[in-house]
């Protein structure tokens, strides 16, 4: 019977909803609901212990006015902005470098240095950071390396330990934008290439005014890419220098760690947590509107 | 046809939704009954609570046979492994029945509602008798009740290296009056040595922590005039020449290179290396240092050290100018205390007396180096014997100072140590650094709750 009469089709709405319904409950549950939280604790005095965490309270945007007050925000604020420009900067460099020299090699060539490279980027974060400390401490390789040339052993964590770790992420992030580079740079069509040699540019010329303007989109979506993982790079940095000496290398994740976790102040914390979405935030619009001004040209 | 197969989507989808519903909600389940969950700290050269806690676990089984003792050995630092343990605490399921407690934790735990108050436990306990005062007031809450019993306690001074000292011209037994003449004997040290040995360890900077806070800028703050807090008008004091006497006691030892070359001392595992490697290989003479400083040599340690005895000395930390008592001490100490959604209250305790009992108490006061709070641990000839040194603290106790257990104490903790960390990195004046601090602790505790020392 009930195939006889004309079935009343579920709505248009319906129809995509209950399919997705399992995917979209993870994301609300595992991938939303996290960031509300964030958003709501760090308008409360939440904690990990002590009288406010029994009784949190709402504490309205208190948490961000001592933000904007802190001076060590400030400090790791600026120190999160160097080290993350240093680390793009240099990822993107050297990753290209890497994915112009290696493009048209013989394979072996290319596998070896690949493997090479993207060794250091499967390698895990907290390895990663221990090879360098043990590269870079008071007894470490480098100052052995450096004393066959007269120089005096110094801890080149305690130095110059923003340098050093802008160095470690560099080694450890290059292998992705050389990948995703030597993948752009096959798009490019080679008799655009050929055409400019024709017509008498050098290597130089036919790299910036043909290759790096097609590349351009690629170049955006890595850099975009990069931005967000490096912003929010903190077991490198915790392994390495821990954020000192002082405060010399605490980038925002090292603060927001201290304050919600060795602190127990969950809401002043999270509003780190926030202040940091921005900072990678506002790189990103950048990158976006270098990606849109191609376009409409 | 069509009908049934969107009708199987459709209920397959709800299905799964519901189940990740159900799964999720019943994550954390009824805890067993029969098992009692302790968490302590193992870390660096503390390992007599692992000991300790082992021991309870095989006996108490052994005479418990339905019962399981599940032991969470923590390996981090002091702070680390209180953020684990409160973690632990805000989620019931996973809260411990048994933790081992930093007294001066209590109050803040206390009031997060953490803590089973034990007064009526301990009150009914046949051996509550022989824990002494003093034990009853670091456990004891600003509200009054009982949030655990102490497993030890412990005071501060100089150790030092009797033959370093000689060797410099220092006589010994040491026994400096004034803190000047604990820097002319290292200077005396660094001037005989050279390089091949640091002079003088004073705890310092934030990689070093509540150390750099109790056993370095406290014990000497607690020798001037001034305070960390004022108990009289319950208020923390800032800007006071205890103070800066006290930063500027760290500014010299840096300065004229008496004490680890900055780069050691804000080394995280300072504490660890000095004890473990630095006093026995002679390369360090004096180090100002818990008593508990044996656990690193005695048998049963990572790396014993069987000579200890005879080449270590303690000797009191000297007050500034030899005022007051003449010397100055700083106590802690470390409880067992209940979890206050403990599955079984009352097995919980029956584990955790076993644990305090007069044998157990008194292996842990030998391998932890604790000054022992139970009398029949403190007479028993077995701990006089195995602590040489147990006269030399016991003369201090009566002197100790204990930290402002508020719970605003660890932040304040922290800006002390930035304080002496700008200073011995040259970064401040002492001066400069006070009046970095007073601005730190007038923003954690509010310009009301603050007042100028002397």
């Amino acid at each position: 019977m009930a195939s006889v009469r004309p079935r009343r089709p579920l709505p248009r709405a319906a129809r995509w909803v209950i399919p997705m319904a399992p995917a979209l409950f993870l994301l609300l549950a595992f991938f939303a609901g996290p960031i509300l939280w964030t958003v709501w604790a760090s308008l409360t005095n939440a904690a990990l212990t002590g009288a406010q965490a029994a009784q949190t309270e709402f504490v309205g945007l208190d948490n961000f006015g001592e933000l904007l007050s802190d001076p060590r925000f400030r400090t790791a604020t600026l120190l999160t902005v160097v080290f993350l420009v240093g680390c793009v900067f240099g990822q993107t460099v050297l990753g290209l470098a890497l994915a112009l020299l290696l493009q048209n090699r013989n394979g072996a060539v290319r596998a070896v240095v690949g493997a090479i490279v993207v060794g250091a980027w499967v390698v895990p974060e907290v390895v990663a950071g221990f090879v360098w400390y043990a590269f870079l401490e008071r007894e470490g390789t480098l100052n052995s390396v450096l004393a066959w040339f007269g120089a005096g052993p110094q801890n080149w964590l305690f130095t110059a330990p923003l340098l050093a770790v802008v160095l470690a992420n560099i080694w450890k992030g290059t292998a992705f934008s050389m990948m995703t580079y030597s993948a752009g740079l096959s798009e490019v069509p080679e008799d655009l290439k050929e055409a400019a040699r024709v017509d008498g540019a050098s290597g130089f010329q036919v790299l910036w005014h043909v290759v790096i303007p097609l590349l351009r989109r690629t170049l955006a979506t890595t850099l975009l890419l990069i931005t967000l993982q490096t912003v929010q790079v903190f077991t490198l940095i915790f392994v390495m220098t821990s954020g000192g000496p002082g405060a010399r290398s605490t980038t925002l994740p090292l603060l927001m760690y201290q304050e919600a976790l060795r602190m127990g102040d969950l809401g002043y914390g999270t509003a780190i947590a926030l202040a940091l979405l921005v900072v990678a935030g506002l790189f990103s619009v950048v990158y976006v509107w270098m990606l849109r001004k191609e376009e409409n040209r | 046809m069509r009908r049934t197969r969107r009708n199987t989507i459709r209920a397959a989808a709800a299905a799964s939704v519901l189940a990740l519903v159900a799964t999720s909600c019943s994550a954390g389940a009824d805890r067993d009954e029969n098992t009692v969950r302790i968490v302590y700290q193992k870390f660096g050269t503390f390992i007599a609570m692992d000991s300790l806690m082992r021991q309870v676990k095989e006996g108490f089984e052994e005479a418990n046979p339905d019962v399981t003792v599940e032991l969470n050995a923590i390996e981090a630092q002091a702070e680390d492994y209180q953020t684990q343990v409160n973690l632990m605490n805000g989620s019931p399921s996973e809260a411990p029945d048994l933790m081992y407690q930093d007294t001066f934790t209590i109050n803040q735990d206390a009031d997060a509602g953490y803590l089973m108050p034990l007064d009526d436990h301990f009150a009914a306990w046949d051996e509550s008798d022989r824990f002494s005062e003093q034990e009853a007031e670091a456990v004891t809450s600003l509200d009054g009740q009982r949030y655990g019993v102490m497993l030890g306690t412990d005071v501060r001074g100089l150790w030092y290296n009797t033959e370093l000292l000689e060797e410099a011209g220092v006589e010994t037994p040491w026994t400096p009056a004034t803190w000047d003449e604990v820097l002319d004997a290292a200077r005396a040290v660094r001037s005989e040595h050279g390089d091949g040995v640091v002079p003088l360890n004073v705890y310092s900077g934030t990689p070093a922590g509540e150390m750099a806070s109790l056993q370095g800028f406290q014990m000497l703050l607690s020798g001037t005039e001034d305070t960390l807090f004022d108990d009289g008008s319950e208020q923390w004091v800032t800007s006071s020449t205890g103070f800066s006497d006290s930063l500027e006691f760290v500014r010299t030892i840096f300065d004229e290179d008496l004490t680890h070359d900055p780069q050691d001392a804000l080394d995280a595992n300072v504490g660890t290396v000095n004890n473990e490697e630095r006093f026995p290989s002679g390369e360090m003479a004096i180090s100002l240092e818990g008593s508990w400083a044996t656990q690193s040599w005695i048998e049963g340690a990572n790396q014993p050290w069987p000579e200890w005895e005879e080449v270590m000395e303690f000797t009191p930390m000297p007050t500034q100018n030899g005022q007051g008592a003449g010397a100055t001490s700083m106590s802690g100490g470390w409880a067992l205390s209940m979890g206050s959604n403990a599955t079984d209250p009352d097995l919980a305790w029956e584990v955790m007396t076993y644990a305090l009992s007069q044998e157990n108490a008194l292996k842990f006061a030998v391998e932890g180096g604790q000054i022992p709070v139970r009398s029949d641990v403190a007479e028993d000839p077995a701990f006089l014997e195995a602590a040489p040194k147990a006269e030399e603290f016991a003369a201090l106790v009566d002197i100790t100072g204990f930290r402002p257990a508020y719970s605003e104490y660890p932040r304040i903790s922290l800006a002390v140590q930035e304080a002496m960390e700008s200073v011995m990195l040259g970064q401040a004046t002492p001066e400069e650094a006070a009046e970095v601090y007073a601005q730190e602790v007038e923003g954690i505790v509010g310009p009301d709750n603050v007042t100028t020392g002397s």
